[in-house]
């Protein structure tokens, strides 16, 4: 494995970047941008690892996966609205206090959800991938439904806590202190994923299961137990991955899971089908393109989304790096 | 005679076909039998969604694979006519060269699509036609100066085909033969057309490839059918016939915007019609499209009616209240795709005595 490394995509985020550089033109602004766009690659990762693995596992493609970022952006706002004296006060710390429970709040709503979402939704049409894409689509209407019947549907504020607004100053480059926080709650997620993925037993039973799942059952693993966890799991960092998101955009509406899904859906197929690393790479990739056509030409921000899996689908038809091979 | 243009493909049911009949005597004689301008609207609306659902059912039923695009071709279709219309001239040469560049835009895009998307996995399909069409439907309402932006375009059509317009003085049996009249009967001749040659492309030996590849792709591959030819080409025509039906949407409400043709929800409504009406049965386009859009224009009012009644109970009165539409489709949705997947003409096709060796 370690000798065949691929390492070609890895080098694409800072040809991006580089790239970028001279249509910027100044160095301050091209910085802010490029925080910017790793902080908004990181989330998206965060809300893509789940999909991919849950495909990569069981052959699931699950169309539903944005109400999870919906919900997990819903809950937060409740949590953050009851603990106002948190949320405004000047400490980081204080500030930290209250997005935990929120956050953790979400991620076990969206985990619950999750798990009924597997058994009412998804369990009864396995292995039909026509049927799976309408039933999951349907379930993802139904649950953007559900919160306008229960948040109404319009649009909410999510305000950032107190502290945790404004800018730092880095020479002439201001950095939004959130997009730091992303960034690293970002790295640390990744890095507790990397490692249960290679440094446990169940890291190793499930990538042994997305590479071949009759093997690993035939082992005598259960693997449906394992791939209902994964789903759950995949759905609370869906969730987390909304409250990062709402408090990114700083408001969350019920539509927003779909808008999301469409940027995961865009990851995933740059990155490849089942593949946490290609999704890495490619939730950086669609994060940076975002916010430089967003500031060179606003108007084609989310078509640019498209050209770049046109021109990394021209240049590898499965994905960067495609883990699932085609059954 | 009749089973050359129905081409072989018979409704194969009692029931069924008296059904069909009655659809089509009931479009062909709407104006004078249902009067009224909104029962006329209706009417249209059924006109244009059997010849939209229809060709999704040519991809969806027929070959396996899942377009969330396919409203964003019907758009095409429909914002064809309404900017050559707003451009040009309420002529019918305006109208020609809309729809030939709206067709035209549509092989493109769907050719490309294709190509990208289909010769990896079949999957790959339905996510990169949902990236794509909500990109597009961002850059519909982005670029106002062209399209209108999110109020559309409102214009006006050729003489012969405006309210104006009238066919002669005396009203023929209580109806007033005006230049409706002529645009209904426009749009039944089309759809009447388009709906035949649909079931001409299903029973032909292409249709045939098509359908052996939605049973079992490899086989077919291994017979030696390029799979992702015939794909490629059910999407593009699929999307020729989108178009088509855009712009017969356009040409009825003199009106094009993005929620009438673009959004989400008509993607929505397409795929319900098509599992209603029975996937893989050009005939299950016509009788779900009936039955959901009849459906659609009166039981908004039902729900009006029970989220007034239930207005003590805030929690059921927000659930049933009209907005909430989308919800109760998408449960019919989930619930038709679990217990009634053959939909109501495989329900008819099959006797009541061999449903339990099914």
């Amino acid at each position: 494995m370690r000798r065949d490394f691929d390492w070609k995509p890895l080098l694409l985020v800072p040809a991006l970047a580089l790239l970028a550089l001279p249509a910027v033109g100044s160095l301050p602004t091209w910085f802010t941008l490029t925080i910017a766009g790793l902080a908004m690659g990181m989330i998206v990762f965060i809300i893509a690892s789940g999909l991919t693995l849950v495909f990569g596992l069981m052959d699931v493609l699950n169309f539903g996966h944005g109400v999870f970022i919906a919900l997990g952006a819903y809950v937060a706002t409740l949590v953050l609205g009851c603990m106002g004296d948190w949320t405004q006060s000047q400490s980081i710390i204080a500030n930290l206090v209250a997005v935990l429970p929120a956050t953790v709040a979400a991620m076990l709503v969206a985990g619950a959800v999750g798990l009924a979402f597997e058994r009412l939704i998804v369990r009864p049409v396995y292995g039909q991938h026509l049927k799976q894409i309408l039933i999951t689509m349907g379930g993802m209407i139904i649950g953007e439904e559900l919160i306008k019947v229960m948040w109404g549907p319009d649009q909410i504020g999510l305000p950032l806590p107190a502290g945790l607004r404004g800018s730092w100053q880095w020479g002439d480059a201001a950095i939004e202190k959130y997009r730091i926080m992303a960034l690293a709650a970002g790295v640390l997620v990744f890095g507790v994923l990397a490692w249960t993925l290679a440094r446990t037993k169940i890291g190793l039973l499930i990538r042994a299961g997305v590479q071949d799942r009759e093997m690993v059952e035939s082992l005598g693993y259960r693997i449906r137990i394992l791939f209902i966890g994964v789903f759950v799991a995949g759905s609370a960092l869906a969730g987390l991955g909304g409250v990062m998101w709402g408090l990114y955009q700083e408001n969350v509406i019920p539509q927003m899971g779909n808008q999301v899904n469409v940027l995961i859906f865009i990851v995933i197929i740059i990155g490849g089908l089942g593949s946490t690393t290609g999704a890495l790479i490619g939730a950086l990739l669609v994060g940076l393109t975002a916010n430089y056509t967003g500031f060179l030409v606003p108007k084609v921000a989310l078509v640019s989304n498209i050209a770049l899996m046109v021109a990394v689908l021209l240049w590898r038809p499965e994905g960067i790096s495609p883990v699932a091979r085609s059954r | 005679m009749l089973r050359r243009i129905l081409s072989n493909d018979l409704p194969r049911s009692g029931m069924l076909t008296m059904l069909l009949l009655a659809i089509f005597l009931g479009l062909a004689f709407a104006p004078f039998v249902f009067p009224g301008i909104k029962a006329l609207n209706v009417a249209a609306k059924i006109l244009v969604f059997i010849v939209l659902v229809a060709s999704f059912d040519l991809l969806l039923g027929y070959t396996g694979i899942i377009s969330f695009a396919h409203t964003m071709f019907f758009g095409i279709g429909a914002y064809g006519i309404a900017i050559a219309v707003t451009r040009l001239s309420p002529s019918w040469s305006a109208i020609a060269v809309g729809l030939a560049c709206a067709l035209a835009l549509s092989l493109v895009l769907a050719l490309a699509i294709s190509l990208f998307s289909l010769r990896v996995r079949a999957l790959f399909f339905a996510m990169i036609t949902l990236a794509v069409a909500s990109a597009f439907q961002t850059l519909a309402s982005q670029l106002s100066e062209i399209t209108g932006g999110d109020d559309g375009l409102t214009f006006r059509l050729p003489e012969v085909l405006s309210p104006a317009f009238r066919l002669s003085r005396e009203p023929f049996l209580g109806v007033s033969l005006n230049g409706r009249l002529v645009c209904y009967y426009l749009l039944f001749i089309l759809a009447v057309v388009l709906v035949l040659t649909l079931l001409r492309i299903v029973n032909s030996p292409f249709g045939r490839v098509l359908q052996a590849i939605r049973e079992n792709e490899f086989r077919a591959e291994a017979i030696g059918y390029r799979v992702v030819l015939y794909r490629t080409l059910s999407a593009v025509i699929s999307a020729l016939f989108a178009t088509l039906a855009g712009a017969m949407l356009a040409l009825w409400l003199r009106y094009n915007g993005p929620d009438t043709s673009l959004s989400f929800e008509v993607m929505l409504d397409v795929l319900l019609i098509v599992v209603i009406g029975g996937m893989g049965t050009i005939y299950g386009a016509v009788v779900g499209a009936v039955l959901f859009v009849i459906a659609q224009s009166y039981l908004q009012d039902l729900l009006r009616l029970g989220s007034e009644v239930a207005a003590g109970l805030p929690w059921l009165a927000a659930l049933l209240s009209p907005d909430r539409w989308l919800l109760w489709l998408g449960l019919l949705f989930v619930l038709s795709v679990y217990y009634f997947p053959s939909g109501v003409v495989g329900r008819l096709r099959v006797p009541p005595s061999d449903e339990g060796a099914r």
